[in-house]
């Protein structure tokens, strides 16, 4: 094992335990040993002075894309899992909608080997919840449970067929685990590459309306009530889908949901200009959802923030609007916009943002981290909330650069990460000059 | 008068480099593209039809869509101007071979053209190349999104048939959702003043398109008793196909523009169409050959708006179109 882990002179701010003032932690062998004020480690240990920093449980996306296999030029398992930590991400769960799709026990084999082998964030795999994507026939749920997948997802298609829905609801919860719907009725999207209206019919570009996305949310929130199945809705963007989300909510249906970074920041005008780096699905909506999605966050109708990082090669996003991939990356900036977004705005405080980042995720999906917990796995952030800096794609450590962030002034920056006591990332120090007289926030030691 | 030195579009009107839509334009600039073009309207009447005011201009009409009329209207009116002008169609190029549109532009740059004429089937793709080349770019149909030059040639046969834009009624008709010509004509009419109304099928008219200003009619008897002007547009067959109209008889009935309709009209109304026609479906050849068409003298005037079009992109200002035009071989 690797040697015991000090870190020290930072504020602890841990929502799980409804910590937040000075201390340090411990971990070793893998896991937090003690966490709090006058914690003096084993004379071995690795000493890290991260003063003035936070000390955060790690952050944990439960919805991001990495391409391997089958397009690996925009992104690896393992340039995704290191991106992941760049941006405090100590777990991630990725998605099946590879080339094959992970809808086998040895595709879940082959992915978890990967993310082990990755050396970033931990990488559990989601496993199709239908053959091939297809929509008809569901996969074999419990063979990929035990081969190591976390949940069941045809993410970027939606799962349409409701009986379908239905039994997986149904079916899962024996293996105790969600059933995560990119709620899109496509018969009403209909080939929509931004938000329906006023902006869309300027631009010329075919539109998507909100009822594409609440009148699926509102037909699976039925069936979760229906069948007592988790039903996890992924990155909600309309003002009607998160009303779906709260009444199903109240009905004591078992429904959690999510909200990106980029919706919560961004509207259709960002597209203007035919901007394909603002082209994602769902896409960009109006002003009035985007505060709906604030409001859903702040109240906890929409339990966690997840990236939906999607990474696409440049020459993919250069190209005439129509025929431009979906998706932005959005792990190395997720941080920084929902700091911007939300205690900028002083909508939430800081141990808010962390709890939708770590603690919920966690809560909602029953993972043994998102705590600083003793006994709980080592996993930890170390960033600085007060930092401001400006996106540049060129230094992301993901295989791709497509975030329509770049340029914008972030508040709130990754410092280093570590996943079991392991550093996984450091943030390079000339990317990061320290201001005049402050002390270097890592000390002696060596990983 | 070199070729790079041009391509600012210091034309006194303030166009820029490129003509990529009306949205950006203001009244004062598209009124100053129909000044431009009155002159240049006698030039085709002549017996010699040609003047040496692009001379040494290369242009490449890259028409990536199929396209009849609006290519040839831009090819004569790059020929009048005695440009050097070469045509690229997708089919036979290597854009068929799967070049994209930026190496496209790229090596036609690196052959020292000056203007590219684009045509192409995604909304934004005249912007896109001239966000990433010097040459002048004019957008001759992106998409769903804007053809500037036909409603700079509808404002103009608008313009000549009533004296002016300003407060005039127009009212475009049909498939408003799909077209880039309403889109262009919606924001040149509202630029110069007039009122304008679109008319269709609920299926065929898209969401929001109030919110840019203009007034939604649902029933065609409506719009034929309140506009001085009627826009008819072309109902594309394959919409059919997709279910936003249930067949061309339907929308014959219920919105085809007929001799019946316009003499039930309280005042005079003219008749406009893009082209080419469906007749019998959005139109009926007793009103397109009629005495409200204004049809043909919009194919007349396309050849003079191009020609200030280009003119203007290539450093000419308004005051000197006409002793532009009388210069001689």
């Amino acid at each position: 094992m690797s040697r015991p882990v000090l870190i020290t002179g930072g504020r602890l701010l841990d929502p799980s335990q409804e910590l937040d003032g000075p201390g340090a932690l411990l971990i070793r062998d893998g896991r937090i040993e003690a966490c709090g004020r006058d914690i003096v480690g084993p004379d071995d240990a690795e000493v890290v002075d991260v003063d003035g920093l936070v000390i955060a449980p790690g952050f944990i996306d439960v919805h991001v894309h990495f391409r391997e296999p089958g397009d690996e030029h925009k992104e690896t398992i393992e340039s995704g899992a290191r991106s992941a930590a760049a941006g405090g991400f100590t777990t991630v769960w990725t998605m099946p909608n590879t080339d094959p799709p992970i809808d086998d026990p040895a595709a879940v084999g082959f992915v978890r080997a990967a993310g082990e082998r990755a050396g970033g964030a931990r990488v559990y795999p989601v496993g199709a919840a239908s053959r091939g994507l297809q929509g008809e026939k569901m996969t074999e749920v419990g063979e990929l449970v035990a081969a190591g997948a976390v949940a069941v997802s045809d993410d970027g298609n939606p799962i349409w067929n409701a009986g379908l829905l239905r039994r997986l609801l149904e079916y899962t919860q024996t293996f105790d685990i969600p059933v995560l719907q990119h709620a899109e009725d496509t018969g009403l999207s209909c080939g929509g590459v931004m938000n329906e209206g006023k902006v869309a019919t300027a631009l010329g570009l075919r539109g998507a309306p909100n009822a594409a996305e609440s009148g699926m949310v509102a037909r699976d929130c039925y069936i979760a009530e229906l069948t007592g199945g988790h039903l996890h809705v992924c990155h909600v963007s309309t003002r009607e889908a998160v009303e779906q989300v709260r009444r199903a909510k109240e009905c004591g249906a078992h429904v959690t949901a999510e909200v990106t970074p980029h919706h919560l920041a961004l509207t259709e005008d960002a597209v203007h200009g035919y901007r394909t780096e603002a082209k994602m699905n769902p896409p960009l909506r109006t002003e009035e959802d985007r505060q709906s999605l604030l409001d859903a966050l702040v109240d906890g109708t929409i339990d966690v923030i997840a990236t939906d990082h999607a990474p696409h090669h440049y020459e993919e996003k250069e190209r005439e609007f129509d025929d431009a991939p979906f998706g932005v990356v959005g792990l190395e900036t997720a941080l920084g916009v929902a700091m911007l977004e939300l205690v900028g705005s002083g909508r939430l405080s800081l141990g808010a943002v962390v709890d939708r980042l770590s603690c919920a995720p966690a809560r909602i999906m029953g993972l043994d981290v998102g705590t600083l917990r003793p006994g709980a796995r080592g996993d930890i952030v170390v960033f600085d909330p007060a930092e401001r800096w400006t996106v540049d794609a060129s230094t992301f450590m993901s295989g791709s650069r497509n975030t329509p962030f770049v340029g914008k002034e972030l508040v709130g920056r990754v410092r280093a990460t570590w996943v079991a006591g392991e550093r996984r990332y450091e943030l390079p120090r000339e990317a990061s000059p320290f201001r005049e007289g402050a002390p270097p926030y890592v000390g002696q030691g060596s990983v | 008068m070199t070729a790079n030195t041009t391509n600012g579009g210091a034309d006194g009107l303030g166009l820029g480099k490129d003509l990529t839509g009306l949205q950006q334009l203001t009244c004062e600039q598209i009124e100053g593209i129909l000044d431009t073009a009155e002159p240049f309207k006698e030039i085709s009447e002549r017996r010699i039809k040609k003047v040496p005011v692009l001379r040494g201009k290369t242009i490449v009409n890259l028409f990536l869509e199929p396209s009849t009329r609006t290519r040839i209207s831009f090819e004569f009116a790059e020929k009048r101007l005695s440009a050097d002008t070469v045509n690229i169609a997708s089919s036979g190029s290597s854009v068929e071979k799967g070049e994209s549109l930026v190496d496209t532009a790229r090596n036609l740059e690196a052959m020292r053209i000056d203007m590219v004429v684009i045509r192409h089937g995604s909304s934004g793709a005249a912007q896109f190349l001239a966000d990433r080349i010097p040459s002048n770019v004019i957008n001759a149909g992106d998409g769903q999104h804007e053809h500037p030059t036909q409603a700079l040639l509808d404002l103009l046969t608008i313009r000549d048939r009533l004296g002016s834009i300003a407060g005039r009624r127009v009212c475009i008709v049909g498939d408003v959702r799909h077209s880039r010509v309403a889109r262009s004509d919606i924001w040149g009419l509202m630029r110069c003043g007039a009122e304008v109304a679109v008319c269709g099928p609920k299926t065929l008219i898209p969401m929001g398109i109030e919110e840019l200003g203009v007034t939604v009619l649902s029933r065609v008897e409506e719009a034929i008793e309140w506009a001085e002007v009627l826009y008819v547009l072309r109902l594309q067959l394959e919409r059919m196909d997709a279910g936003f109209v249930p067949s061309l008889r339907e929308y014959n009935r219920f919105f085809g523009v007929s001799r019946e309709r316009l003499e039930r009209a309280p005042g005079d109304i003219a008749v406009l169409h893009p082209g080419p026609m469906n007749r019998g479906v959005e139109i009926d050849s007793d009103v397109a050959d009629g005495p409200w068409s204004l049809i043909l003298p919009q194919v007349t005037n396309g050849v003079a708006v191009r020609m200030a079009v280009l003119y203007l992109l290539a450093g000419g200002s308004p005051e000197r179109a006409e002793s532009a035009k009388e210069a001689r071989e």
